[in-house]
């Protein structure tokens, strides 16, 4: 039934350039998917929360990790940073970087790794 | 060089908007008038910075004086930081970001003319603000800094500290809305053929500033967020006795202040790589060094806020880790100088007001520099921190750095904004006695310091050998003020008497040397295309580019690129030889044959005055200061002043979303 | 917000992008510090709270005056966390629809973009019913944002996302009502793309929030 084909950058009355679409954005039949994926990934943190998994060291860094799946899924597709202009990218992974650089020193300044 | 004494028939104030009078100044949406508006109330506010400065140098120039008492002389030296830093040095450079950037690249303003103007009413009544507290004796007192626990309610229970974390949380808005408007006019409104690496120095280091401004000012909102709610709500961030650190603040406060110290040098700096040059007749020594040096230091300046804390205990390899970051930022720090030197070195030397000042930075700052990788260590900063070494360090970084820079950017841009030179023999005496003044204020506090003179101290005791020093600052600091009056009086004689300025009195190589002083509203009339670095040279005096990359006929380069897409050549825009602007090789010789189209007769569209950005700014700023009644028992008022301010700044801020900026055709 | 671009005075953008866009893009940088303030303190507070309640760990005699339950709950944030994930596929879906708007497969509810609003609001306000009803039943359960160093940074961290959220959704409602009134069609792409931006990073930071906080003890 629905015209699953219909991209963005072909309607002719979207100003794409304006945009910065560089790339087709995805439709509803990627972003299904991806909505898929994410709920999934939320499925298995909390699930993993309840298991005696939840009292090993490795349990942090698997969550980071998951964690990390979903904002950078969100942010390449929904916010389609993968689809757009690179421009897009430099402003975001810049501040990102540093904030994540920030967050870490402080961690470490206030001995939250360990400690001595 | 330019006939500029042959009067030219354009007044020196005619070009500017249309409309005279208060109300078109206080509806602008012009960066011109705006940068004007920066201008000249950052320079009203350094002279009442400077007159804090007088009464604590007055105060400290002899033992144990009586002229204030402890308690004032702490709002003094508190007051003098923060209106130095955040009402002028910050504002002047913005003064120079509004009037100066779009002209640079070759746009016809900023990206969004509404929010420039907002940014700048926001700053004027949040610096008003901050200054009403000294009509109730409660000026702010704990320091720039601010440092809690020492700032939390038990310590300071007093409104002073209120007014100043309410102060720089509206300072910071004015920041934060400039920074957004200026990546987007920088990255968007270039000229065709002005691809990153031809942008002039100073929109360069303008550039690198605004990112400093948007990753920087975060984080001392949310300090003040957190001081704000320990004082007005009894949360508990800054209360040791809840378990609170009392490192909390100092880490969240010089992950903000240490790229601050950033953003209050690098207009400076790049004030100097546009000044050089041109009275050296030189292009700029190292172009893509002095780039690339600028980013790096903006990075790694992310990367150093603890060394303000070598001597709160974090540790052994917290404080090596600091040492070594800081030592390496003096590196690309220290190329400027070197490129700076050697655009000097063989060039054809003219020793103007502007001239001078550059140099001056250049020298000084080296020995702010000096003493700066002195406290590097971690070891000799533990003799030198909270000593007058450190109050040497930063006023030689920022007096004789950074005001000396700005000072020759007034000197050579006044011309351009207001169509006539400032006095040089004016300028000379000015110089000449804030140079002296600057370096007989500041140098004896090495010694003050070493000698072991804390800082903050409202007087001191006879016999410990720092009195000579002490008399010696004052002696300055008197100094400085003379000829900062002189300055004065050069900018408000000249503005009426000085010499006629024409396009470009200096024989300059960037754009905003190619329009009338002071330019029409709409800048340029036909957008130039820009063929090198220094596109005014390349069409007046070639032989001094020649060694400067430049695009020829068909050059890729000078077209405008969009994602390696083509989206317009340098021939859609040629405008060579253009009575009305662009780069116009006889610009210094045509004003007195140039009749100046108005915008409609070009068809430009002009935004629209509007008064709209000056109310969100006045009710943000009532909104903030309504939180002051919490303290004055008065929680209800305070509670609906909020809210009566929030909705009417909502209101004024849809009808200014909704309204058009400017006007349609057809 | 219903300005067309004046194009024919104005020189093509150096970049051919969208003013705007860029802007919301810096904007969205100087909320990543922001939040990475927020978030450091209370990963740095985190264990350092003199007095109960605490976030994962019951409390009792002689630590606590009384017994205190740990006060986060997992199984209700886990849902509001969903609801918050399924507004970024909707705002995704309004999008899609208002640059389809009219155009074959687009008809009925794929391409209302009235609809994909609304439902995106109303997500949003389902999740803050959620934070409200958390808020709540943490002060009777003796949390208050002053009890201790957990609740003034729990708090503060979740009611600065709170805020956000609910720009977002007065954002979005004020679309809503500009589409009923006037309609939302391709050429208002770009602003609908950048409040969809807003909201996606407001659901980011709630990933990093709901990780941090909730799901690390």
């Amino acid at each position: 039934m629905a015209n699953d084909d219909i991209f963005t950058h072909t309607n002719p009355d979207v100003d794409v350039h304006a945009m910065g679409e560089v790339h087709e954005h995805p439709t509803w039949k990627e972003y299904k998917w991806v909505a898929l994926i994410l709920t999934l990934i939320t499925v298995v943190e909390v699930w993993i929360y309840y298991t005696p998994f939840s009292k090993t060291p490795l349990f942090v860094p698997v969550l980071l990790i998951m964690s990390v799946a979903k904002f950078t899924i969100v942010v390449m597709f929904y916010m389609h940073l993968k689809y757009d202009h690179k421009l897009f990218r430099a402003l975001f992974t810049g501040p990102l970087t540093i904030a994540m650089a920030t967050l870490i020193s402080l961690l470490f300044l206030f001995e939250k790794f360990g400690g001595k | 060089m330019a006939t500029t004494a042959a009067a030219p028939a354009i007044p020196a104030t005619d070009s500017y908007v249309g409309t005279s009078g208060v109300w078109s100044w206080l509806t602008t949406v012009d960066h011109k008038r705006i940068g004007t508006l920066y201008l000249f109330t950052s320079l009203f506010f350094f002279l009442v910075g400077g007159i804090e400065a007088g009464l604590i140098r007055w105060q400290l120039a002899q033992p144990n004086m009586h002229l204030v008492s402890a308690d004032v002389y702490n709002q003094l030296f508190t007051m003098h930081g923060t209106t130095m830093i955040f009402l002028g040095i910050m504002p002047l450079s913005a003064a120079f970001f509004n009037y100066i950037v779009p002209l640079q690249i070759g746009a016809r303003d900023v990206a969004f003319p509404r929010l420039n103007a907002f940014s700048y009413w926001v700053y004027l009544f949040g610096s008003l603000f901050m200054n009403t507290s000294w009509i109730f004796g409660m000026a702010p007192n704990g320091g720039w800094f601010g440092y809690a626990p020492l700032t939390t309610m038990a310590y300071s229970p007093g409104l002073n500290i209120d007014f100043w974390m309410l102060g720089l949380q509206i300072l910071g808005v004015s920041s934060l809305a400039a920074a957004f408007n200026f990546i987007t006019t920088i990255i968007n409104m270039r000229a065709p053929g002005m691809n990153l690496m031809r942008m002039p120095m100073f929109t360069w280091m303008a550039f690198i500033v605004q990112f400093l401004l948007v990753l920087a000012f975060p984080v001392i909102t949310i300090a003040l967020v957190f001081l704000q709610f320990d004082r007005f709500f009894g949360t508990n961030f800054y209360t040791t006795t809840a378990g609170a650190d009392p490192l909390l603040w100092q880490h969240l406060f010089w992950i903000f202040g240490h790229p601050e110290v950033y953003i209050l040098i690098l207009p400076a700096f790049g004030l100097v790589s546009e000044i050089l040059p041109t009275f050296s007749r030189k292009p700029i020594f190292g172009y893509p060094v002095m780039v690339y040096s600028g980013i790096l230091i903006a990075f790694l300046g992310f990367g150093v806020w603890a060394h303000h804390m070598f001597a709160v205990g974090m540790g052994p390899i917290a404080d090596s880790v600091f040492a070594v970051t800081t030592m390496l930022i003096a590196i690309p720090t220290g190329v400027k100088i070197f490129n700076w030197i050697f655009t000097m070195w063989g060039g054809n030397l003219r020793f103007t007001v502007a001239m001078k000042y550059a140099i001056s930075l250049v020298g000084l700052f080296v020995i702010g520099g000096i003493s700066g990788v002195m406290h590097a260590s971690p070891p000799a900063d533990l003799q030198q921190t909270d000593t007058y070494f450190i109050v040497a360090h930063f006023h030689y970084v920022l007096v004789a750095g950074s005001m000396m820079g700005l000072s020759g950017g007034i000197y050579y841009y006044f011309p351009k904004i207001t169509g006539r030179m400032l006095s040089e023999k004016v300028g000379n005496w000015q110089f000449w006695l804030t140079f002296i003044g600057v370096n007989l204020t500041f140098m004896p506090m090495h010694w003050a310091g070493l000698y072991g003179m804390p800082r903050r101290i409202y007087r001191y005791d006879a016999g410990q050998g720092w009195e000579i020093f002490n008399l010696l600052s004052t002696i300055g600091a008197f100094i400085q003020l003379i000829a900062a009056l002189i300055g004065i009086y050069n900018i408000l004689k000249s503005r009426k008497s000085g010499e006629v300025a024409g396009n470009d009195p200096w024989g300059g190589g960037t754009l905003e040397w190619s329009m009338p002083s002071p330019p029409p509203e709409y800048n340029f009339a036909t957008i130039p295309t820009v063929t090198s670095r220094y596109p005014l040279w390349d069409v007046k005096t070639p032989g001094l580019v020649a060694d400067v990359p430049h695009s020829r006929h068909g050059d890729e380069r000078s077209d405008i690129a969009v994602g390696g897409r083509h989206v317009g050549s340098m021939h859609d825009h040629m405008s060579a030889g253009t009575p009305e602007g662009g780069v116009n090789p006889h610009a210094h010789q045509a004003s007195s044959k140039v009749s100046l189209k108005t915008a409609e007769e070009l068809g430009i569209p002009i935004p629209y005055p509007t008064i709209k950005p000056l109310f969100v700014a006045l009710f943000m700023t009532l909104m903030f200061g309504s939180l002051l009644l919490i303290h004055e028992n008065m929680l209800k008022e305070a509670i609906t002043g909020v809210i009566l301010c929030a909705a009417t700044m909502t209101a004024f801020l849809y009808s200014w979303l909704t309204a058009p900026l400017e006007p349609h055709h057809a | 917000m219903a300005t067309a671009v004046a194009t024919h005075a104005h020189p093509p953008t150096s970049t051919g992008l969208d003013h705007r866009k860029i802007a919301i893009w810096a904007f969205i940088g100087s909320e990543c510090m922001l939040f990475a303030s927020l978030i450091s303190t209370y990963l740095i507070y985190k264990g350092r709270s003199i007095v109960g309640p605490f976030p994962h760990e019951a409390c009792d005699p002689p630590r606590c005056a009384t017994h205190l339950n740990a006060i986060l709950n997992i199984p209700v944030t886990s849902q509001s966390t969903f609801v918050l994930l399924m507004s970024s596929l909707f705002m995704v879906l309004a999008l899609e629809a208002v640059e389809n708007k009219g155009k074959p497969g687009y008809s009925g509810i794929r391409g209302s973009s009235k609809f994909w609003l609304m439902a995106t609001a109303i997500a949003g306000a389902t999740f803050l019913g959620y934070q409200a009803f958390e808020f709540t039943s943490f002060v009777h359960e003796g949390l208050t944002i002053r009890t201790n160093l957990f609740g003034s940074s729990f708090f503060t961290l979740t009611g600065f996302h709170g805020a956000h959220v609910t720009a977002g959704v007065l954002w979005l409602l004020t679309l809503f009502a500009i589409d009923v009134k006037r309609g939302l069609g391709p050429k208002d792409a770009l602003l609908v793309d950048i409040s969809a931006l807003y909201w996606h990073f407001v659901d980011v930071v709630w990933i990093a929030i709901f990780t941090l906080v909730y799901l690390i003890k």
